[in-house]
């Protein structure tokens, strides 16, 4: 009889102690906030256009760590898509059609002598890159215009292009090889790339 | 200088040098002998010549000629633009015809800004400036000589020579390593300039050495190439130059490669060789280095290697620079219908070229026309079969099957992590792979596809950044904006609370214990007053409940203040009586009646006061009559207190009569000050009044006029007053000095203001009287 309660009390004693430890360790190294927003948000493309439907990226990030959709980020397109697959270690689903298209990446531009200076696309901007006043004529800076396109809806005088970005020889880089076919009669169809030397 | 660094190495340049393995490496068939027969020959002028500004790794220069302007032969067209850049020079006299987007020599067949020049076939040069000896010249002259001449690394990759002719800043170069090895198949380039130039070569590398005061001089030679060597050697024999052969295998030309050859040092992960120390350029930029100080000639054309089947007469060209490739070949018997394709550089590292028109820049070491036979296409990639042979020859000791399973499926993290960037792209692995997997092309696109993710992470993260500075900014705009409101709701209530403390100061002056039951007809102030006073007293009371014996003698002791207040009231109006009846005939009536009804509330005080004491309880729950006293003595303590003002207000009238006039100012304030304070109380002690009167009307018919009467008469003598007051100011005004009379000025037609709203008070008040003596009647 008496071993069974010394064996009761040990156990009880241990969970006393493991107890007191854990609760003491989830106070004292209580993680801040959530780091898997923190991770979502870091692989979301940060143009905080609202395509997702939510107000910013970091919004949409919380609502993926919720359990939401991932499919949403146009700006991203397949390639933010297959990051969060990966992360979150779900399937990876088609971009949903409903919140846009992928599109090549944009900027945008003011036709600068059209530009009215009523401030309206500098307050649209989530990312302050419209630089000018009141009754001054805007201007984008190029570098750091994501191509979200937030600005061109409140222009009053539409005077705000989106044009692809001309990303230049640096952004260039070789082209994943294509799978050849290997049956003879398809290498006849073989293009060679290369200057037509005739 | 230079005899002093030989010196050092006298010793070393008898001793036979071990010569180290890389890992891996190949050997394709050579090819060299189709087109390392023939002398180095001097193409004619082309009809064009076109420039691009992007010729090298960096920045691209910048233009400094104009359209349609004549330029000399060296004459400099493009600056360099920072550090990592070169400027660029006219290979020959003749005119700039336009600057246009023109194919340039890059894998994807793009387009860049390039200059077209016309030559006017003179070849005239601009003034140079030559120098017999470089040793008469400093470190930081040679280097910026270079600069000035458009020295690039002619090997391949085009980097600026001069940036690699300052030696790194926390360690001096052990040694200069001039790379002759050229182990790509086919090109001869260096080769024949070796054997034609050799003292250009090793004078070259001399000058690489002043600068850099190198440990050691190396020149690494393939031994394919023996009439080099023989070249080499005979040019160096009097300079401790060690001409160092190594065996041929491919591709023991690499940067990396050659120095683990010669040194046995390996250059780290994300290192350069400077890092180790060691220096490593291309023969061909050592006798650009040497034209550029020996002559002062800028990098104006290149020995280039035009070869394969595709030429009838392969060999090397001394190509200027920009010379279309599509013309210099058609110089030499290109057969456009044997070759499927044009390649510039080698076989194993060269590109495809889309355009035939692309022009030579400074790193075309050689154009590859070959037929089907010789480089038949790739045969269509098949499964890895897992054979390992890649792994086997890789030179750069990495595992290229599974460099190649991660960049396919797009895994390019595992990629990196299995060293992707240490592939230094030589096609080894995909030369020996069975399966015909064209393994570099797989490399090449994981690492840029790397870099482009890179780059799109710091720009989104920098989106971030400015994207959460702007929320910062607005929250902090929105709070401050808040605070800003909240700052005047404070002081706007601030002033609410003076206004009511003021009030009730006034209240607590009069001694008035407003009434909730007389509240209806005040003003909103008064109202919750009263009601305050009303809660103090419903407070009151359940203390009372609690502990009835101290209630009981506030009630007793507060009765009795209102009845000796009465009291002292029903005494001031019979002085006012006697007053009245000396001086007043006509208001001795109303007086007299005054104080009938005053003694009258006397005597209603000292009954409650009585009944009061005898039975406090009911006295308590019964408040009526109370009520009644309470207004009473309201009332009384207002008027009391109105008199005090009048008088102060006299006495003040009087001060401002006889003060200085600098002081007149002040007083006049305080007068008007005390003026306010008199209306105030006045005001008030009319409502209470009013509000008396309404409930004695409904209550006990008694007839108001005796609480009007004293209003209209006061109201009366305030009129009188200030009409007085008034007639002095303007005496004083009359008086006064000119700074002060504008002052005054206003002060009267204030003055006049208050006398004309003191005149009406009366009316209304007389008007009041009157429906009250209706009332009465």
């Amino acid at each position: 009889m008496s071993v069974i309660v010394t064996a009761i009390l040990a156990l009880l004693g241990l969970a006393a102690v493991f107890g007191a430890l854990l609760g003491f360790a989830s106070i004292r190294f209580k993680v801040e906030g959530n780091p898997i927003v923190d991770e979502i948000d870091s692989l979301l493309p940060q143009t905080q256009c609202g395509q997702c439907g939510h107000p910013g990226c970091r919004p949409y990030a919380e609502s993926i760590a919720d359990g939401g959709d991932i499919n949403k980020c146009p700006p991203g397109g397949e390639a933010t898509i297959q990051a969060l697959a990966e992360l979150l270690d779900v399937e990876a689903t088609p971009l949903d059609s409903e919140h846009g298209e992928e599109i090549p990446k944009q900027v945008a531009i003011i036709r600068e002598d059209e530009c009215i200076g009523c401030t309206k696309c500098i307050q649209a901007c989530p990312i302050d890159a419209i630089l000018g006043s009141a009754k001054h004529m805007h201007t984008v800076i190029a570098s750091e215009c994501t191509g979200c396109d937030l600005c061109v809806e409140p222009c009053p005088v539409d005077c705000i292009d989106m044009i692809p970005v001309d990303q230049g020889l640096g952004a260039w880089h070789w082209q994943s090889p294509k799978d050849q076919k290997i049956i003879a009669t398809d290498k006849m169809n073989l293009v060679t790339e290369g200057a037509n030397l005739s | 200088m230079s005899t002093s660094v030989n010196a050092t190495l006298s010793s070393k340049i008898i001793s036979t040098r071990t010569i180290y393995d890389f890992h891996g490496g190949i050997h394709p068939e050579e090819m060299k002998t189709l087109s390392n027969q023939t002398p180095i020959v001097q193409p004619p002028i082309p009809p064009q010549l076109v420039l691009s500004l992007q010729q090298h790794i960096g920045k691209p220069s910048q233009l400094i000629v104009e359209l349609g302007q004549r330029v000399l032969k060296g004459q400099k067209l493009a600056d360099a633009d920072g550090m990592i850049s070169v400027a660029l020079h006219a290979p020959t006299s003749g005119i700039i015809d336009r600057i246009v987007d023109h194919p340039i020599a890059h894998p994807s067949g793009e387009s860049g800004e390039c200059i077209i020049l016309i030559p006017d076939g003179k070849d005239e040069w601009c003034e140079l400036e030559p120098c017999e000896h470089y040793e008469h010249l400093s470190v930081s002259k040679i280097q910026a000589k270079v600069r000035e001449a458009g020295v690039a690394g002619m090997g391949g990759a085009g980097f600026p020579t001069e940036v690699k002719l300052h030696p790194p800043h926390h360690d001096k170069v052990a040694t200069l390593i001039l790379n002759a090895a050229e182990c790509e198949p086919y090109i001869t380039a260096d080769d024949r300039l070796m054997r034609e130039r050799a003292e250009e070569v090793v004078q070259g590398m001399e000058i690489m050495a002043y600068a850099l005061q190198p440990g050691e001089c190396i020149i690494g030679i393939e031994d394919n190439k023996p009439e080099a060597i023989a070249a080499l050697r005979e040019a160096a024999k009097e300079t401790l130059i060690e001409v160092c052969v190594i065996p041929t295998k491919y591709p023991s030309g690499g940067e990396k490669q050659i120095i683990k050859i010669l040194t046995d040092k390996e250059v780290p992960n994300g290192q350069i060789p400077a890092d180790i120390g060691v220096m490593c350029q291309n023969v061909g930029t050592a006798a650009a280095i040497y034209r550029a100080v020996r002559f002062g000639e800028p990098l104006i054309s290149r020995v280039t290697t035009l070869t394969g089947e595709g030429i009838q007469q392969p060999g090397n060209v001394e190509a200027l620079i920009g010379t279309p490739i599509d013309w210099l070949l058609s110089q030499y018997g290109f057969q456009a219908k044997k070759t499927e394709r044009l390649i510039m550089g080698g076989p194993m590292m060269g590109f495809t070229l889309k355009h035939i028109e692309t022009p030579i820049v400074k790193t075309t070491n050689c154009i590859l026309a070959p037929t089907h036979k010789d480089l038949p296409p790739p045969p269509p990639a098949q499964a890895c079969i897992r054979c390992g042979l890649c792994a086997d020859v890789c030179p750069a000791v990495l595992l290229p099957q599974q460099l190649y399973w991660f960049s396919r499926a797009q895994e390019y993290d595992k990629a990196e992590h299995h060293n992707l960037f240490d592939c230094i792209e030589c096609g080894a692995c995909s030369y020996v792979c069975p399966s015909s997997i064209p393994l570099v092309q797989y490399y090449r696109h994981a690492k840029g596809e790397i870099k482009q993710q890179k780059q799109d992470q710091l720009k989104s993260d920098q989106a971030r950044e400015r994207f959460e500075a702007r929320q910062f900014r607005l929250e902090r705009e929105q709070a401050e904006k808040d605070a800003r409101r909240k700052a005047r709701a404070d002081v706007a209530a601030k002033a609410q609370a003076s206004k009511k403390a003021a009030e009730a100061e006034k209240s607590v002056d009069t001694g008035t214990e407003i009434q909730t039951d007389a509240a209806p007809e005040d003003a909103a102030d008064t109202k919750k007053a009263a009601i305050q006073a009303a809660l103090e007293r419903s407070k009151e009371k359940n203390q009372a409940k609690n502990t009835s014996e101290p209630e009981e003698l506030i009630d007793l002791e507060a009765l009795k203040t209102a009845w000796d207040k009465t009291q002292a009231k029903l005494d001031k109006m019979h002085d006012a009586l006697d007053d009245a009846k000396a001086n007043n005939p006509e208001q001795v009536e109303k007086l007299t009646r005054a104080v009938e009804k005053n003694q009258m509330r006397v005597n209603q005080a000292k009954k409650a006061w009585e009944k009061a004491s005898t039975n406090l309880k009911v006295e308590t729950e019964t408040k009526t009559e109370q009520d009644s006293e309470a207004e009473k003595i309201d009332i009384e303590a207002l008027a009391t207190a109105l008199v005090k003002a009048q008088s102060k207000l006299d006495k003040m009238q009087d001060a401002l009569d006889n003060a200085q006039p600098e002081q007149v100012e002040k007083l006049t304030r305080a007068v008007e000050k005390n003026k306010t304070r008199v209306n105030q109380a006045k005001q008030a002690w009319e409502e209470a009044s009013a509000s008396q009167t309404a409930k004695i009307e409904k209550s006990t018919e008694i007839a108001a006029d005796t609480m009007a009467q004293p209003d209209i008469k006061a109201l009366e003598s305030a009129i009188e007053k200030a009409q007085s007051k008034l007639g002095k100011m303007q005496d004083a005004l009359e008086n006064a000095q000119p700074e002060q009379v504008e002052k005054l000025t206003k002060a009267v037609e204030k003055n006049k203001v208050r006398v004309q709203t003191a005149e009406n008070a009366l009316k209304a008040a007389n008007s009041i009287s009157a429906t009250n003596q209706n009332g009465e009647q």
